[in-house]
């Protein structure tokens, strides 16, 4: 249970930060290692392809999706709160955490939905 | 008969367990106002401090019901909904003995963080006018009304991870003295902000000032700190 302190959309920011920044790092390298198979040449192309058409592959890719765009959302909020002055209301930009996190959701399903 | 609510009060110092009291209901009671009538009529051992009793000392805060807050303003209809009030002592510092804790290290976070006014002048020259709408004495401003009672330090995260963490009160602090146009050693206060502990272990998300019971907003001031020294450094000044 989170503890009463914690509960406000800022710390579900937080965890969706931490949790996204520690997926990519250890998505990326995974990533990237299927990418360098591919430039090894049409076989190796061929067998990529057929294990990125697993259902397990494709959800993954999509987490993977979700996780770059949350990151990128979160991490942007954060700069902008702490780059920009604050002025008046909504300045701490927790408005942004909710639509941030359906527009991650979006994006990576539009884009699953689009390479499907 | 009057109403009566049971309140789980923590007893002892890190070993320790609650003890249920039951305390008469009244209108407009504080949790302060519990506390203090514990150990009026039940248990005069209990160990609480609070001086001011109108929100302007800050050493009444406490855990109530799992949140960090100051007892004296804080109307316990607003807070036992669900008819039960939990009291613990401040997270974050030493328990000494009840709902008192040891403030020494937050304290002594102040020091280290270099939150102490150095002026140029003397008591021989002129006074030295500070314009009361310039962008420094605003920012000065609306940090400035810290009561030093350690509810942000008690709710960040980071000061609970972190042992050598300046925390939010500290950092507000010294945000505050950047922007103070009389303050002679600027440079070394912003440097110290830098130090390890200090505005770059901050978050930002805002778990000080959502607690701060005076509205205070350290996570905009540490912002402040950062954004200060990355203009120090892009200036070449660091
Ligand atoms: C896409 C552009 C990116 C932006 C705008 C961005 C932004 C940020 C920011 C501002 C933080 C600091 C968070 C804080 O203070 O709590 C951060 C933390 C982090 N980032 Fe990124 N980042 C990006 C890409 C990446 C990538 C590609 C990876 C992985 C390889 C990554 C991994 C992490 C990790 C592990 C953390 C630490 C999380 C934490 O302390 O809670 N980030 N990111
Ligand atoms: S914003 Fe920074 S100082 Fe405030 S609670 Fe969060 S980590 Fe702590
Ligand atoms: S910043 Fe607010 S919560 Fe923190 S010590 Fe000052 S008054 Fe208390
Ligand atoms: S007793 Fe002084 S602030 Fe509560």
């Amino acid at each position: 249970m989170i503890a009463r302190h914690r509960r406000d959309r800022a710390y579900l920011a937080f965890l969706g930060h931490r949790i996204s920044g520690i997926g990519l790092a250890v998505f990326l390298p995974l990533h990237f290692i299927v990418l360098a198979e591919v430039l090894s040449g049409e076989a190796a192309l061929d067998s990529v392809l057929a294990f990125t058409a697993h259902p397990v592959v494709k959800a993954m890719e999509w987490l993977l999706l979700v996780l770059v765009c949350a990151h990128l959302i979160f991490g942007l909020r954060l700069l902008m709160l702490e780059l920009r002055p604050w002025r008046g209301r909504g300045a701490d930009r927790r408005g942004w955490i909710l639509p941030g996190l359906i527009l991650a959701l979006a994006v990576g399903t539009l884009a699953m939905l689009g390479v499907v | 008969m009057t109403d009566t609510i049971p309140v789980r009060v923590w007893r002892g110092g890190d070993a320790g367990a609650f003890q249920t009291f039951d305390v008469a209901l009244r209108d407009n009671q504080t949790v302060l106002d519990i506390v203090t009538d514990i150990q009026r009529r039940q248990d005069p051992t209990l160990s609480y401090r609070f001086a001011c009793r109108v929100g302007v000392c800050g050493s009444c805060a406490m855990t109530v019901n799992g949140v960090p807050r100051w007892t004296c303003r804080t109307h316990v209809a607003k807070v036992a909904a669900e008819g039960v009030l939990t009291l613990e002592p401040l997270r974050n510092l030493p328990r000494l003995k009840d709902l008192a804790v040891d403030m020494t290290p937050f304290f002594d976070k102040w020091q280290k963080a270099g939150g102490t006014f150095e002026g140029r002048k003397t008591r021989d020259d002129a006074v030295d006018p500070v314009k009361p709408g310039s962008r420094a004495r605003k920012a000065a401003d609306a940090a400035i009304e810290c009561i030093n009672c350690a509810v942000c330090y008690a709710a960040c995260d980071v000061v609970d991870w972190d042992p050598d963490y300046l925390g939010p009160a500290a950092l507000n602090r010294v945000w505050t003295l950047v922007n103070d146009r009389r303050h002679a050693r600027r440079s070394d206060t912003l440097d110290k902000a830098a130090q390890s502990g200090g505005c770059g272990s901050c978050h930002s998300q805002g778990a000080c000032m959502r607690h701060c019971p005076v509205g205070l907003s350290p996570t905009e001031s540490i912002a402040g700190l950062k954004r200060a020294l990355l203009f120090s450094l892009l200036g070449g000044r660091l």
